[in-house]
């Protein structure tokens, strides 16, 4: 259960009053305004929105690929010192094509100097818990969307970080192995409980998968409503068919809807 | 595919289930009436005694026939014998076109002065291989026959004296030592242009306009840059050059199109300087970078053999201007047979060295 997290400890991510400006010809365009957000230890927090609301550039900048034009964003180290900060999963899977399914998952531990042999293990590992350790030695263009981003996710895994950033991981997938991914990720985060920081414009997975449901308004990014939610943990499929789920995505929809609308009429 | 549907419509109305068989049956017949049109059109212009006045446009229709015999016969081969029939086209049709210029020869449609039928230039070719020129002191190949005896006597030191008289050898040589000069340096600038926006923006300009060059045309003043203008040293030099500034450009186009998300995974999960281009820059822009390297074998061909025309005492492209200017066609194209086949075995050895560093891409 996630109460049993003591919400009195430093959170883990704390990004303050962050903003982000673009020079353009015509101007600044900004990107997001004055966006604040705690992300406590072992939390799984959604972050929902319109696109081109800057919910991507925003888990960017907390992954360090992205400047900062205002504020300030800071990840608490943990006790391990050598442990990564943060890995992304990105939508794109952006797991590299020249490299086999071992060495992709394996290739922060590499980046980190660890051994072949070890590093080489940690990521047979986590290939298996995903059901893929068949196809280690596997390229990625030899297997479909759905394992791509399966190796993408325990490429994050692997490499064990502080917070796992993921920037719409399923969104390029079909709806069935959306589904079967979901549920993976809801098993394996009961396992190890990471703290994670999670884009979606999905609402039922961001239902599904957080503690917290962040809605954020479009062109410029802000803060629009923060909703807590308390499903039971163990999550699963079923958990969409509970009474609750029902009424936590009617109240994010209606909020979120009137913001979609105003988002589209406010293009050219 | 179109001609089926055409031929339903002309003889295939109501009969749908029998349409395949006799599309088929369409392609036996056509085949036949081509054969038989073509053979037919010759015999009439040899009886008329016009075909000597006319072979070269009948030459010329029997390869349009050719081709459209080709497309039906292709129809016609099973999917098992699909590799065969493909390897035919691909081998058969420079065989015919070779044997055409040898039959044209012998029967005198074409000036064997200085057209030599393939046959003679395939005696040049043998007779340039076994034969020491005593005056240059010079061979095609180094005579290999000769080196248990040289070895015997002389020991290696013999060996490379006699291999350091080949032509061949040396025009290997020099697009070697040139092409692997000019290709490291190329490529870790192309790597630096596509990463660096300041070093493209004042470099790209410069390096387009000494791309477009005539690298002969630099010659001369490459030779004036070493102390022994007539030496080795300026043919090596212009060859890296002209290789280096076509690595650079197309290296640079391979980074810059590398997907910016697979720098932003390298970036995040460690890679910095030399891991970054070790495991991200270099696989990714590979694939551009070996179509370059390709176009740059041919150029880097195209400059040495420009170099020996004008300013070498040995190699394969001092040998084929040397026998223009003898007057001995047969050798002169034997020596353009040697370039061909040095090119074909370089791009092999190309595509042997991508399947090994590029082990993704099958």
């Amino acid at each position: 259960m996630t109460s049993a997290m003591p919400a009195v400890a430093a959170p883990k991510i704390g990004a303050r009053n962050v903003s982000k400006h673009y020079p353009t010809v015509d101007g600044v365009m900004v990107a997001l305004e004055d966006f604040s957000l705690d992300v406590t230890e072992g939390e799984f927090v959604c972050i929902v929105g319109p696109s081109g609301c800057g919910k991507s550039t925003f888990l960017r900048m907390v992954a360090g690929l992205e400047s900062i034009s205002q504020g300030a964003i800071s990840i608490r180290p943990g006790a391990d010192a050598a442990k990564p900060l943060n890995s992304v999963v990105f939508q794109e899977y952006a797991i590299f094509p020249w490299k086999t399914l071992a060495d992709n998952v394996a290739f922060g531990l590499q980046m980190r100097g660890i051994g072949r042999k070890e590093r080489l293990d940690t990521a047979r590992f986590w290939l298996d818990r995903v059901g893929l350790s068949r196809f280690a030695d596997y390229y990625p263009h030899q297997i479909s969307g759905g394992m791509k981003q399966r190796v993408s996710i325990v490429r994050a895994l692997a490499n064990d970080p502080e917070v796992l950033l993921m920037d719409e991981p399923l969104g390029a997938l079909d709806a069935q192995t959306r589904v079967v991914i979901q549920e993976e990720l809801l098993r394996i985060w009961e396992e190890t409980r990471k703290t994670v920081l999670y884009i979606t414009h999905s609402l039922d997975e961001a239902v599904l998968l957080g503690d917290r449901v962040i809605l954020m308004s479009a062109q410029p990014g802000r803060h629009l409503a923060t909703f807590k939610i308390d499903l039971p943990r163990p999550r699963s499929i079923a958990t969409t068919n509970l009474p609750a789920f029902a009424e936590y995505r009617a109240a994010i929809w209606e909020k979120l809807s009137a913001e979609v609308t105003r988002a589209m009429e406010a293009r050219p | 595919m179109t001609i089926t549907s055409a031929n339903e419509i002309a003889d295939g109305q109501g009969r749908e289930p029998a349409l395949r068989d006799s599309a088929v049956g369409n392609d036996k017949r056509d085949l036949v009436l081509l054969v038989a049109g073509g053979l037919a059109a010759h015999a009439l212009l040899a009886l008329l005694g016009l075909w000597r006045d006319f072979a070269w446009p009948a030459i010329g229709l029997s390869f349009i026939l050719l081709v459209l015999i080709g497309e039906r016969a292709g129809r016609l081969v099973p999917v098992r014998g699909r590799g065969i029939y493909e390897r035919t086209l691909a081998f058969g049709f420079p065989a015919l076109v070779l044997l055409t210029w040898q039959l044209a020869g012998d029967y005198g449609l074409l000036n064997t002065t200085w057209f030599p039928q393939p046959s003679r230039i395939a005696a040049g070719l043998w007779d340039l291989t076994v034969r020491y020129d005593r005056f240059s002191g010079t061979s095609l190949l180094g005579r290999p026959w000769l080196i248990p005896e040289v070895y015997a006597a002389d020991g290696m030191a013999g060996v490379w004296k006699l291999l350091s008289e080949s032509h061949l050898l040396a025009t290997v040589g020099r697009v070697l030592g040139g092409f692997i000069l000019g290709a490291v340096p190329g490529v870790l600038l192309g790597v630096v242009m596509g990463m660096n926006q300041t070093v493209r923006l004042m470099l790209d300009t410069t390096l387009s306009a000494i791309y477009v060059l005539p690298k002969i045309a630099i010659f001369p003043i490459v030779m004036l840059m070493f102390a022994d203008p007539f030496g080795e040293a300026p043919k090596i030099v212009v060859v890296a050059l002209a290789v280096f500034i076509l690595m650079a450009i197309n290296t640079m186009a391979g980074v810059r199109g590398i997907d910016k998300v697979y720098l932003m995974a390298g970036r995040n999960y460690g890679a910095r300087g030399w891991s970054m281009l070790r495991h991200v820059i270099l696989p990714g822009a590979m694939p551009v970078i070996f179509a370059g390297l390709r176009i740059a074998l041919g150029t880097a061909m195209i400059v040495i053999i420009s170099v020996e025309f004008v300013r070498a005492k040995q190699g394969v492209g001092y040998i084929t201007f040397y026998y223009w200017e003898v007057l001995n066609p047969e050798k002169m194209y034997a020596g353009l047979v040697v370039v061909m086949a040095l090119g074909v075995l370089l791009t092999y050895g190309l595509q042997w060295l991508q399947r090994r560093l590029m082990p993704w891409q099958r």
